[in-house]
């Protein structure tokens, strides 16, 4: 029963890693721009959507409020920075996007303090919902799952199946073709951009509520945002969809049962000692075996 | 006699600036000035011995604290032994003479680049720098996960290792320690650049293919730069922990990796002085802002990026008046 409410749980997490990974994706593997304060637009959500639902009172409101601020913040930063860094090295774009990162940290710490903001779940999900007979499993965490399922869905409706979706194809391959053609790809891409920074943003809004909404929580799950993606195979949303599973999968499962099954070795402190940290290596373990393996991840892109 | 270029003149300032330095901070009165520079060579020397393999060979590792970091817990944990008067596993007695104890540092910390850099180079990329992420991760939450050693609380000691006929204790004794030992790596990286390591090296970073079909393989070139360069940030660790007295987790976090990146492209990829300079200039860049507001960062951000943006081929090429190929 324990472990099929952790099982859950991983999907949960999984589900919370897709939503980052696929914006990190689409800007990653379409514009070839590594975008470390990815972080910072989750955290800005997070922020946001906790200060408008403690001030508004209304969950709808916080989504609302969250995913647009994120989403203009994300345009603005592309247009005003990231713009000029698409043909520039990739060590360049660390470096330009750990700075935005130090720059969003300090502003949330200004205008927010370092105390951790409190975020409700909305009245109407807060109950729990009984699965199999004698598993109960929080409502809002359900949910989370049922949204992530659906984003992926239309994310690869989008993809797959629009005409913004094929430009946005053709955009990676190349893209001073599509401009030829008659395209404003500067417009898709700072339209990919805010579309990658609202679901940032949402994954932020929805995270809320489960992990606590503080400073620096973005780069915690950026990290593994990007585990995800390497995972998965760059630019792929059906690999960041696989690898977000996978990752949120060992990574809870391994944090609830590796201390017990340690206890069952050596002494009660010691098991948790090893367990937590042998826990928090687990998926960088699964990375680095997956990179010997196929050094391209799981499902590559392009070949 | 050399040529006087503009690089050579920079050199020079920089030789005596580095030499001069703590007299000028005593004759100011501000002696914690001394402990300054120090931090500044030592994030210097892992700087530079990052660019070795960033910039001359391509490889973009973004867990080199993890070197760092091994360096510094060597001297840690040696010292623990030697306090508590207990071996390590049962089996390495604890020590305090530096000349014991760094050249472990500098050996754990090479077999550890070794085994990291033979499983990693089978990448490259995005991937390359992913997988030394995730190393790097591993070992950053194995120090975490040692309780013996203070876990996440980190693990401090008493005294600076000893270095017979020198008193390390002394500030300025142990800032021209330092920086003796990061003008002798750098001459001697110069001329191991300048020979045909070098030159193979510079090759299998434009083309792996062509310097292949030379008859030279890549492989073995890239692993043997990687090696030496987490071997000298070991080196770097080692002389930080003796700095500080103290070695923590955080030596070996992501974001000391992002730190010395930033030095390095800060101070101009491939130039070798420039990591040292870009470490200067971000560390004071730091201390300064920091001593001015409490919110440094949201200053130091777009200073970062907008010296990305505009100072293209870092600080030394602006200097120099060259610009990156």
């Amino acid at each position: 029963m324990l472990l099929a409410e952790q099982i859950l749980n991983g999907a949960q997490f999984g589900i919370m890693l897709f939503l980052l990974a696929a914006g990190l994706t689409l800007v990653f593997g379409i514009m070839g721009l590594i975008n470390l304060a990815h972080g910072s637009l989750y955290m800005i959500g997070a922020f946001t959507a906790a200060w408008a639902g403690n001030a508004t009172g209304s969950f709808a409101a916080a989504l609302a409020i969250g995913m647009v601020v994120t989403a203009v913040v994300g345009m603005a930063i592309e247009a005003a920075v990231l713009r000029r860094l698409y043909a520039r090295d990739h060590l360049d774009q660390v470096v330009a996007t750990f700075g935005l990162i130090l720059f969003f940290n300090e502003a949330a710490t200004w205008l927010f303090g370092r105390q951790p903001l409190f975020a409700a779940v909305p009245p109407w999900l807060a109950g729990s919902v009984e699965l199999l007979p004698g598993v109960p499993y929080p409502a809002y965490r359900l949910a989370i799952i049922a949204v992530g399922l659906l984003v992926a869905l239309l994310l690869y409706l989008l993809v797959a199946r629009t005409r913004l979706g094929m430009l946005i194809r053709a955009g990676s391959s190349d893209r001073e073709m599509v401009r030829a053609l008659g395209v404003d790809i500067r417009l898709i891409y700072t339209v990919v951009f805010g579309l990658g920074a609202l679901l940032a943003g949402l994954a932020g809004v929805m995270a809320g509520p489960v992990f606590s909404v503080q400073v620096g929580m973005g780069e915690q799950v950026l990290i593994l945002t990007f585990v995800v993606i390497i995972i998965g195979g760059i630019g792929s949303v059906r690999g960041a969809f696989v690898g977000a599973l996978l990752v949120g999968m060992v990574d809870t499962l391994t944090r609830a049962f590796l201390p017990g099954l340690l206890k069952t070795l050596m002494s009660t402190s010691e098991a948790d000692a090893i367990g937590g940290g042998a826990s928090s290596m687990a998926v960088y373990v699964l990375m680095a075996a997956i990179l010997l393996w196929r050094p391209r991840g799981l499902f590559p892109a392009h070949g | 006699m050399a040529r006087l270029t503009r690089e050579r003149c920079l050199l020079l300032a920089g030789l005596v600036l580095i030499l001069a330095y703590p007299w000028g901070a005593a004759a100011v009165g501000q002696p914690f000035l001394v402990g300054l520079g120090t931090r500044v060579l030592i994030m210097g020397l892992a700087a530079a011995s990052l660019d070795l393999a960033v910039g001359f060979g391509g490889m973009v590792s973004f867990g080199h604290a993890a070197f760092f970091g091994i360096g510094g817990y060597a001297v840690g944990i040696l010292a623990f032994h030697a306090h508590e008067e207990t071996a390590f596993l049962g089996l390495v007695p604890g020590s305090n003479l530096a000349l014991v104890v760094w050249p472990a540092a500098v050996g754990l910390a090479g077999v550890a680049a070794l085994a990291i850099g033979a499983l990693s180079l089978r990448t490259a990329g995005v991937h390359f720098i992913m997988i030394t992420l995730a190393f790097a991760q591993m070992l950053f939450f194995l120090f975490v996960s040692l309780k013996v050693y203070g876990g996440d609380d980190g693990l401090s000691f008493r005294p600076r290792n000893i270095l017979p006929g020198l008193d390390t204790r002394d500030d300025m004794s142990f800032y021209y320690v330092v920086a003796v030992l990061l003008i002798l790596f750098l001459i001697l990286a110069r001329r191991l650049l300048d020979a045909r390591f070098g030159v193979a090296l510079r090759g299998v970073r434009e083309n792996e293919r062509r310097l292949a079909a030379l008859g030279i393989r890549p492989y073995g070139i890239k692993l043997a730069a990687f090696t030496l360069s987490g071997a000298v940030a070991g080196l770097a660790g080692a002389l930080m922990a003796n700095q500080a007295r103290f070695v923590s987790p955080e030596l070996l976090h992501w974001t000391k990796s992002g730190d010395l990146l930033i030095m390095v492209i800060l101070g101009g990829l491939g130039t070798l002085y420039g990591a040292v300079l870009g470490a200067a200039v971000l560390i004071l860049l730091e201390t300064g802002l920091a001593a001015w507001t409490e919110h440094w960062m949201i200053v130091l951000g777009p200073i970062l990026v907008a010296l990305i943006l505009f100072a293209r081929g870092g600080l030394w090429g602006v200097l120099t008046g060259r610009h990156r190929p």
